[in-house]
């Protein structure tokens, strides 16, 4: 009896619900980075000339050298799940894994760019800051730190989603019948690349 | 409760309609940094905010399939970005008049 | 143990579970169940109702005097009462309330369904909201006092203040994610999983506003999440985008956590405008007059409540301009909402009402929900409001809306779903007399709010000037009848439990599907297949029975 409403419930298999349920994370994703983004229109339209002056510090290479990365990653990501789709799960685990490749590839870059800059003194909070920067220029480097930190965040998470994934395909759970969590995780890690898109010109390009 | 079980989906797309998108999204950025760097200010400004949009499209449209996704899904996702776009012009109203 | 001669389908589903026993704690902990769940959230609730209503009594007792009046309540305690009964009001009853238990329960057998799309992420949702309501509990004794900062957690009092401050707006920031999870939820099980032959607009109008609701869940609950992460990115990293000292703004603080909180306050009332609906057609015993306008000005309530939240801040420095803009968008509101209240006034126009307990409720809800509508005017117009801000006026008018509307709804709601789900019915005469008391309780505590508002007395205070003693005094004279009322109410649910008599599967003759199951559902909701050839409130012409 028990076993029977287990099973009803398990059985239920729905792709387009699934993917449905996952657009609409997404959506909240977008939403709360949108607080941020908000936020930023906001303080560079009161800060222009500050926010201007410390883009000017950004390593504008650094930060398209991560765009490309991040898109050739995006690349890799729809390629895997092409692949799936296609039946060709030896392809699809290459790409997965070239798409994780990326990502790490993504936040080591990240790394040394901030550590740089916090080895300058130039992170909230840090007396370098309240001694020699504007108040425009707090809330650049502030506004930097808390949606390219909420960003990275969202990376690693990507990141363990994809070992997961591959965890799944491994076992067969995955399979070119049934691959809605790959589908999934691949949409998850486009909107990762989609909100960078948008990091890169308010952040690095803004000078 | 039955449900369709089978996977209603597209026709796969050829690999290399993706490379496409991806060559398609290098060269847009290549535009945008171009711009920021030898044409600062106003022209760098506006060329980022219509190259921006173009390439978030492209990947929605492209990498995250909505082309072939159904009218209900389009419309969702469009809701979404104007509920954003209402947030940010009632918050500009504000700061822009004050 | 299952025999087959046992007549399966009267088998409900507090016997058959989801897990290996289909009895017993875990099985309710670990149920995946949409009426289990429904039913958890409904106890806990419950029981932070509790807490918020005891907190409230104690606010009214002690305005009860001018002076101090309570010997163990100080300035301090006392803004931690007004605190604790908002947070715990707002995040753990009133914006979860009609979606998490009424929602669960019955958006699956409205829609002819055997669950919700995701029943795991469901379960998932509530554990935090007991993750958040526990944190809430936590921040009451955190060292360095109750939070004391009001519901919204305004910088820079918030993120300056005591770690209870913090703590509390953690919980609002889990909760938040609760409510979102359960958003998600409805909006894809309304696309995903309605019966064969139910086109949207041949669901039900409490499915409906659950459709509306679940949107603003989405789509407006991250932005007070990533609100209130940079207040504590504030505290502990000094980012500086609240801070005045660093450059910040506080009052852009305002213009994020009213984007969420404004629609939230629609969160709140359209599952209650929702319930509301679908009793009165039921206790009419016909057909909602104006189906499809209720249905989307559900809809259209959603959408213009994203673009009405500056009128919290009128009286905070905003730009002259985007203040009238947004008073102007604010009259709009009432639009949407007038045309559901003239459709129900239709609805009821030369009908049988039957006069049951539910129905009591929704005729309160109307009248209560209407004083609340419309005193919202002056606040929406910028003139008067400079005057009323902050005053007890405001106070009147939420309560009108808040406790008068959408509680109200809430326990009308409780009233009219209660035989489906525990198979018992309530004692009428006691339902009566509760809300009786509920009612002139109600009226009795917070009409006076209005006149103690125009006449200038400011919300939040400990303490007041004694000419509106007499005010005060009589508004927690209401608290305590409305007290009473909430009493015999909570003990009428709780004897019907085992005393009540059995109920039948269609007490009241609704045409809704979940009328069409057995009371209390079995484990999938339907025995049979469930195909939907009419519309929701298609009455028959002669009597079915």
């Amino acid at each position: 009896m028990s076993a029977h409403g287990e099973a009803a419930h398990a059985v239920h298999k729905d792709y387009e619900g699934a993917k449905i349920g996952m657009w609409l994370f997404l959506f909240t994703e977008v939403l709360l980075f949108g607080g941020l983004f908000v936020l930023y229109a906001a303080y560079r339209s009161v800060y222009a000339a500050e926010f201007h002056h410390a883009a000017g510090s950004l390593n504008v290479f650094l930060g398209v050298f991560n765009t490309v990365i991040l898109l050739t990653s995006s690349l890799t990501m729809v390629l895997s799940v092409s692949a799936m789709q296609k039946g060709d799960v030896r392809s699809s685990i290459n790409a997965l894994f070239w798409t994780f490749v990326c990502a790490l590839g993504f936040l080591v870059n990240k790394y040394f760019e901030w550590s740089y800059k916090i080895h300058h003194g130039i992170y909230p909070g840090s007396e370098e800051m309240a001694a020699h920067h504007d108040k425009g220029e707090v809330l650049f480097y502030g506004l930097y730190y808390m949606m390219t930190g909420l960003h990275g965040f969202h990376v690693i998470v990507g990141m363990i989603c994809m070992g997961f994934i591959y965890y799944h395909i491994r076992k067969g759970w995955i399979t070119p019948d049934d691959y809605v969590k790959l589908e999934n995780v691949g949409l998850y890690w486009h909107l990762v690349d989609l909100i960078w898109i948008f990091l890169l010109p308010l952040f690095y390009l803004a000078a | 409760m039955s449900h369709d079980n089978s996977h209603a989906h597209h026709e796969p797309i050829p690999y290399h309609v993706f490379v496409i998108v991806w060559i398609a999204l290098l060269v847009l950025t290549g535009i945008t940094v171009g711009a920021s760097i030898f044409f600062p200010g106003v022209i760098g400004i506006t060329v980022a905010g219509i190259v921006t949009p173009l390439k978030a499209f492209l990947v929605m449209y492209w990498f995250m399939h909505l082309k072939y996704e159904g009218p209900a899904m389009k419309i969702m996702v469009a809701s979404a970005m104007i509920i954003l776009l209402i947030l940010l012009a009632g918050l500009l109203g504000d700061i822009l008049f004050r | 143990m299952a025999y087959a001669g046992v007549a399966p389908e009267r088998t409900t589903f507090y016997e058959q579970g989801t897990t290996d026993k289909p009895t017993g704690l875990k099985s309710w902990l670990l149920s995946t169940d949409h009426k289990r769940i429904g039913i958890m959230y409904l106890t806990a609730m419950m029981f932070f109702f509790a807490i918020a209503v005891s907190l409230g009594l104690l606010i009214r007792l002690e305005l009860l005097t001018s002076g101090p009046t309570l010997p163990f309540v100080n300035q301090r305690i006392y803004n931690s009462f007004f605190t604790l009964h908002g947070v715990i009001m707002i995040f753990l009853f009133v914006v979860p309330g009609l979606p998490s238990v009424f929602g669960n329960f019955f958006l699956p057998l409205q829609l002819g369904a055997e669950d919700v799309s995701f029943p795991r992420l469901n379960l998932f949702s509530f554990y935090l909201y007991m993750t958040g309501a526990v944190l809430a509990l936590v921040s009451i004794v955190m060292p360095g006092g109750s939070p004391d900062t009001g519901w919204t957690f305004y910088v820079p009092y918030s993120y300056e203040t005591g770690p209870a401050a913090i703590m509390a707006g953690l919980a609002a920031f889990v909760l938040g994610f609760s409510s979102i999870l359960t958003g998600l939820n409805f909006v894809t099980t309304i696309h995903r999983m309605r019966a064969k032959g139910m086109g949207f607009f041949k669901m039900p109008l409490f499915t409906w506003s659950l459709y509306a609701t679940a949107w603003i869940q989405v789509l407006a609950t991250p932005v007070i999440g990533i609100t209130l992460m940079l207040v504590l990115a504030e505290r502990f990293l000094q980012v500086g985008v609240f801070n005045p000292a660093l450059g910040g703004d506080p009052v852009l603080y305002q213009h994020l956590f009213w984007m969420y909180s404004h629609p939230a306050v629609y969160v709140m009332v359209l599952p209650a405008m929702g319930v509301v609906s679908d009793m009165l057609a039921t206790f009419c015993h016909r057909t909602i007059f104006g189906y499809k306008a209720i249905a989307l000005s559900s809809m259209s309530i959603a959408v213009v409540g994203y673009l009405v939240w500056g009128h919290h801040m009128f009286t905070t420095g905003i730009s002259p301009t985007s203040a009238k803009i947004f008073s102007l968008l604010t009259f709009f509101v009432a639009v949407p909402t007038g045309m559901k209240i003239f459709n129900w006034v239709a609805t009821m126009y030369k009908a049988s009402i039957e006069l049951k307990t539910p129905m009591l409720y929704t005729l309160a809800f109307i009248f209560q929900f209407s004083i609340g509508g419309l005193t919202g005017l002056p606040l929406a117009a910028l003139s008067t409001d400079i005057q009323l801000h902050d005053t007890y006026f405001v106070l009147g008018h939420f309560h009108y809306v808040a406790f008068g509307g959408i509680v109200f709804a809430f326990f009308g709601g409780l009233y009219y779903w209660y035989p489906k789900m525990f198979g018992r019915m309530y004692d009428e005469r006691q339902g009566v007399i509760g809300f009786l008391l509920q009612f002139i309780g109600f009226n009795l505590l917070y009409f006076p709010m209005f006149m103690l508002g125009l006449k200038g007395m400011p919300r939040r205070y400990y303490d007041y000037l004694p000419e509106y003693e007499s005010l005060h005094a009589l508004s927690t004279y209401g608290s305590w009848i409305l007290a009473a009322g909430l009493l015999l109410m909570a003990w009428n649910f709780l004897r019907s439990l085992g005393k009540g008599e059995e109920a039948p599967d269609n007490p009241w003759e609704g045409t809704t599907l979940e009328w069409d199951t057995t009371s209390p559902p079995p484990l999938l909701n339907f025995d049979k297949e469930i195909v939907v050839t009419r519309g929701p409130y298609d009455y028959p012409e002669e009597e079915t029975r």
